[in-house]
C-alpha cells in the first residue's frame, strides 16, 4: 500500500466510571444530577479506538488521525486535556449534549457531518472508528448510523483487532458469542469499526505530544458550533437507580474450613 | 394498528438459537396484547428447518431471505435482508434478538427504513395499547422505560430477558423475499471463527455460577511473591469442578498496560464490568476482586452473590454482594477445591 489511512475516531465523553450517577427529570427529559459538575472521560471504548487508530496510524506512513467527539464544550475542553496527551489526532469538536438519554440517530447526523466536513478526507483511504457501545446509552447504534449516512457497507462491531495486509485489505476480528471471535476479511477501505478493548493498553502521558495536539484543539474548541439534538417521538416514562441494596452479610476471623465448607454448601444449593 | 415482526436468522447449526426463540415469545406475546397479526422473518442459508421448527407460532406469514450470501454474518448483506424483510411485512414493531449478528446491522437498518431502534431492551409491553420497553442506561446504573411513536421501531431484546419460544413443529410455507446483494455489499468475507488461544472454554453462558477472577490473584501475596502458577491451577481446578463461567474484572490490556502478571487462560472476553460483558447468571463468586463500581456493574443480572477478599471495607460490604468472606482467597480456593473432588 502506498498510501496510508485517513483514520476517523468518533467518540463521546462519559461520566468517570467511579462517580455516582443519579438521574433527574428536566423540562428535555430525564439527566443526571449535576452533570456539568461531574469528572468526565473520553468513553472508555472510544478511547480503545483512539489508541489503535494512532498505532495504525504509526504504522501507516502517510496516515493521519482525526478525533470527532460531540458534547458540551467545556467538558470537552476538560477531557482534552488528558486526551490529548496520550496520542497525536486533530480534533473536530461539536458542541452539543453527551448524555445517554439523548437519541444516537441524532449525534451520528452530526458526527457524519461533521466527517463530511473534514477538508482533504480521501474516502478511498476512510477507517471510521469508535467505540462499539458507549458507556452512557450503550446502544450500539451511533457508528453503524454513521456508517450508513456515509454510506460504508463494511462495518464491524466488537473488535479486538485489525491486522492490513500488503495489499491494503485487512482482516478483523469481532467479538460473536461463545467467547468466541469472528474473523472476516475486507478488500480494501472504506470501513467502520466499533472496537471492544482492542490490544493496546492506555498510553502513558507524552507532554511533547500535547502541546503538539493542543496548539489544534484549542481552535478546534472555539470554533465548534452549538448543536441541538433533537428526539422526535421518543418519551422516558420513568428513569431510576435499581431499587436492589443487598444486606451484606460479613464474615470475618473465620477458620477456612468454615467459609470453603459454606461456600460449598451455597454452590450446591443446601443454602 | 400496529403490526409485529419476528426477525431471526439461523446459527451454524441451521436452527434459531435460544435468544431467537426468547425473541419469537417477546413477538407473539406482544402482538396477542395489542390484538394485532405478527410475522416471522428469517434469513440464513437455508431457512426451512428453522421455519418449520417454528411453524406453529401463530405468525401469519414466515419470509425469508435464504441463500449462500446470507449463510454467515456480514454488515452488507445482513442489513439489505432486514430492511427487505421488514419492507415485505410492513410492521411498525420488528423484535430480534440481540445476537452479534443483528446488533452489527439492526441500526443500519432501522436508519434505512427511516425508523428507530433500542437495543438491550429487558422488557416489553403494551399497557394501554402503548408499546414501551425497559432497558439499562449507563451500563446497568439506571433503567428506564420508555416508547416511541416513530415507526418502524426495531426492538431488539437481551439474551435472558424472556422464555424462549416452545411449540411443535410445523411446515411452514415460506414466502421468499428477493435480495440482491452488489459487490460492494460483497467486499467483506467471513473466514471463520477463532477460539480463544487457552487450553479450554473457559466462557459458558448457560452455567448456573459465574466464577470471577480479580487482578488480586495476579498480585503479590503475603509473602511478598507472585503465585501465577497456584492461582492458574487454583482457578481452573474450579472450573473443572464447578461448571462455571470464568470472568475477570478488569480487561487484559489493562492488566498488562499495568505491567502486571495476567493468567494464561483469560481472554478479552472474560471481563466482566464496564469494558466488558453482563452476563447472566444464578450465582455469582468473586474472588481477589475489591467489587468497585466498574467492575459490579457488570453483575447487574445476577441473582446471588458471594465473594471473598481481604478487605473487610472492599466494594462488595457495601450492599453489592450477599455475603463477604474476609478472607486470603488462596486457601478459600484450595480448600473448596478439596471439597468439590
Amino acid at each position: 500500500m502506498s498510501k496510508g489511512y485517513h483514520i476517523v475516531v468518533c467518540g463521546g465523553i462519559v461520566p468517570d466510571p467511579l462517580q455516582r450517577l443519579e438521574p433527574v427529570s428536566t423540562p428535555s427529559g430525564p439527566a443526571l444530577r449535576n452533570e456539568m459538575m461531574l469528572p468526565a472521560v473520553l468513553d472508555p471504548w472510544a478511547a480503545s479506538a483512539l489508541y489503535e487508530a494512532a498505532a495504525l496510524a504509526k504504522k501507516m506512513p502517510e496516515s493521519k488521525v482525526w478525533l470527532v467527539a460531540a458534547g458540551p464544550k467545556a467538558k470537552l475542553q476538560q477531557v482534552m486535556m488528558v486526551t490529548g496527551q496520550k496520542v497525536p489526532f486533530e480534533l473536530v469538536a461539536i458542541d452539543a449534549p453527551a448524555g445517554g438519554f439523548t437519541e444516537s440517530f441524532a449525534v451520528a447526523g452530526l458526527l457524519a457531518a461533521a466527517i463530511k466536513s473534514i477538508p482533504g478526507l480521501d474516502y478511498s483511504r476512510l477507517l471510521v472508528f469508535g467505540g462499539w457501545e458507549s458507556a452512557s446509552r450503550g446502544a450500539g447504534s451511533t457508528l453503524q448510523a454513521v456508517g450508513e449516512l456515509l454510506e460504508i457497507s463494511a462495518q464491524f462491531q466488537g473488535v479486538d483487532e485489525l491486522a492490513v495486509a500488503e495489499d491494503g485489505s485487512f482482516t478483523v476480528l469481532e467479538r460473536v458469542e461463545g467467547g468466541r471471535h469472528q474473523v472476516s476479511k475486507c478488500s480494501a477501505a472504506p470501513a467502520v469499526l466499533g472496537w471492544a478493548t482492542g490490544n493496546l493498553a492506555e498510553p502513558p502521558n507524552n507532554p511533547q505530544v500535547g502541546m503538539a495536539n493542543m496548539r489544534a484543539i484549542m481552535p478546534a474548541l472555539q470554533k465548534a458550533k452549538a448543536e441541538k439534538l433533537s428526539a422526535e417521538g421518543l418519551s422516558f416514562q420513568h428513569v431510576a437507580l435499581p431499587a436492589e441494596q443487598r444486606e451484606t452479610r460479613i464474615v470475618k476471623d473465620t477458620p477456612v474450613d468454615v467459609i470453603a465448607n459454606e461456600i460449598v454448601d451455597w454452590l450446591r444449593g443446601a443454602n | 394498528m400496529e403490526r409485529v415482526l419476528f426477525l431471526g436468522h439461523t446459527g451454524e447449526n441451521g436452527e434459531l438459537g435460544r435468544a431467537a426463540l426468547e425473541a419469537l415469545h417477546a413477538a407473539a406475546g406482544l402482538a396477542e396484547e395489542l390484538g394485532c397479526a405478527f410475522d416471522a422473518g428469517l434469513v440464513g442459508a437455508d431457512v426451512q428447518k428453522a421455519a418449520n421448527n417454528i411453524g406453529s407460532c401463530g405468525a401469519s406469514s414466515f419470509f425469508a431471505v435464504s441463500g449462500v450470501d446470507f449463510a454467515e454474518a456480514r454488515y452488507g448483506s445482513d442489513v439489505l435482508a432486514a430492511e427487505a424483510l421488514c419492507r415485505k411485512s410492513g410492521a411498525t414493531i420488528v423484535i430480534a434478538a440481540g445476537t452479534s449478528r443483528w446488533m452489527r446491522v439492526l441500526a443500519g437498518a432501522a436508519l434505512r427504513l427511516g425508523g428507530r431502534i433500542d437495543t438491550h431492551a429487558t422488557a416489553l409491553g403494551a399497557g394501554q395499547g402503548a408499546v414501551s420497553i425497559s432497558r439499562w442506561y449507563y451500563r446497568q446504573r439506571m433503567e428506564a422505560q420508555l416508547s416511541r411513536a416513530v415507526r418502524p421501531w426495531i426492538i431488539v431484546l437481551e439474551p435472558g430477558s424472556a422464555p424462549a419460544w416452545q411449540g411443535e413443529e410445523k411446515a411452514a410455507a415460506l414466502v421468499d423475499v428477493p435480495v440482491e446483494v452488489t459487490d460492494a455489499a460483497k467486499r467483506t468475507s467471513f473466514a471463520g471463527y477463532r477460539a480463544p488461544q487457552a487450553s479450554e472454554q473457559t466462557i459458558r453462558p448457560d452455567a448456573e455460577l459465574l466464577f470471577v477472577a480479580g487482578a488480586g490473584w495476579t498480585k503479590k501475596q503475603a509473602d511478598g511473591n507472585i503465585h501465577i502458577e497456584e492461582a492458574s491451577k487454583l482457578i481452573l481446578d474450579f472450573m473443572h469442578k464447578s461448571n462455571a463461567s470464568l470472568g475477570s474484572s478488569k480487561s487484559l490490556v489493562d492488566l498488562q498496560g499495568e505491567g502486571q502478571a495476567v493468567l494464561p487462560f483469560l481472554t478479552h472476553l472474560n471481563q466482566i464490568g464496564q469494558t466488558g460483558a453482563t452476563p447472566r447468571h444464578a450465582k455469582g463468586f468473586a474472588t481477589c476482586c475489591h467489587g468497585e463500581e466498574p467492575h459490579v456493574v457488570g453483575w447487574r443480572f445476577i441473582n446471588e452473590r458471594r465473594a471473598v477478599n481481604t478487605n473487610p471495607n472492599c466494594g462488595w460490604a457495601q450492599g453489592k454482594a450477599d455475603v463477604l468472606y474476609v478472607a486470603d482467597a488462596f486457601a478459600v480456593m484450595a480448600k473448596v477445591n478439596e471439597l468439590l473432588s
